[in-house]
């Protein structure tokens, strides 16, 4: 294990740690670019430059905007009076921990069954994009529907419309 | 020790991430923060794609690194739509706050 590896780590932790703790929307938004950041880092340590680079460019560019967007059209960035927290936090931490349990225990269980040391796979853009019009080619058209449907989707659902009677 | 592989490492910390998105979407009162939650577990998964793709025994099939990239268009649709919901509510209710949010309490 590198040294580099740690310092991303705990990086890409921290900054997931400080967007669901912090108290300004905002400053979230912000934390939450950090572990974006550090996880695509992470991709690139694991010698996946074209995830790497679409998680910057999906989360960081566009994600994180969307994110901003919102909390500054639903005013979020107003503290409310009741705190940050849901009256039920103690039960939502309970089973967070108890999945994290769970998860762990399985990942230390299997250590011995993973592979110890793997070469470096040599595999470039042009691989991945031959395989995206090749085998992959009918989930890809899927995915632009999917899209395109999503955003026809999101725009329709937050179209402005007209103030109806209550 | 966490370093016993570099695999059981990459997982450990999708795992740890998981937990942290998990706990963000379960405890937070604002909609948006859930969201990020959400978001963060996804990404938590996206981890784990890559890195059984990185040390798996065929790392040339492409098969963990297409499910990554797969995941991520789809979170992308998904955080758009999630977004215009929370957008939409807040116009509808004028607050973003799950807690008041109890129009469907039967």
């Amino acid at each position: 294990m590198s040294p580099i590896f740690y310092i991303l780590a705990v990086l890409t932790l921290a900054g997931g740690l400080a967007s669901v703790t912090l108290k300004h929307l905002v400053h979230c938004a912000l934390a939450v670019t950090v572990a974006f950041a550090g996880l695509a880092l992470l991709f690139l340590q694991l010698d996946a430059q074209f995830a790497g680079f679409a998680q910057i460019l999906v989360y960081i560019g566009a994600v994180v905007i969307l994110i901003v967007f919102a909390i500054l059209l639903t005013r979020g960035s107003d503290l409310p009076k009741e705190g940050v927290f849901s009256k039920t936090w103690p039960v939502g931490l309970l089973i967070a921990a108890a999945v994290f349990a769970v998860l762990g225990w399985a990942v230390l269980q299997s250590v011995r069954a993973v592979p110890q040391q793997a070469a470096v796979p040599a595999v470039t853009v042009r691989d991945i994009g031959i395989a995206l019009v090749g085998r992959y080619v009918l989930p890809l058209e899927i995915v632009a529907l999917l899209l395109t449907a999503a955003t026809i989707g999101a725009v329709i659902v937050a179209m402005h419309e007209k103030v109806r009677s209550r | 020790m966490i370093g016993a592989t570099p695999l059981a490492g990459y997982l450990l910390v999708a795992a740890l991430l998981f937990a942290i998105g998990l706990a963000g979407a379960l405890t937070r009162r604002n909609a948006i923060l859930v969201l990020i939650g959400i978001e963060l577990m996804l990404n938590a998964a996206n981890l784990n794609l890559i890195a059984f793709w990185r040390y798996g025994p065929h790392p040339e099939a492409l098969t963990g690194m297409m499910f990554a990239i797969f995941s991520i268009a789809v979170a992308a649709a998904e955080a758009a739509v999630g977004l215009g919901l929370v957008i939409s509510i807040y116009r509808h209710t004028n607050t973003a706050e799950l807690d008041k949010i109890s129009r469907m309490k039967g």
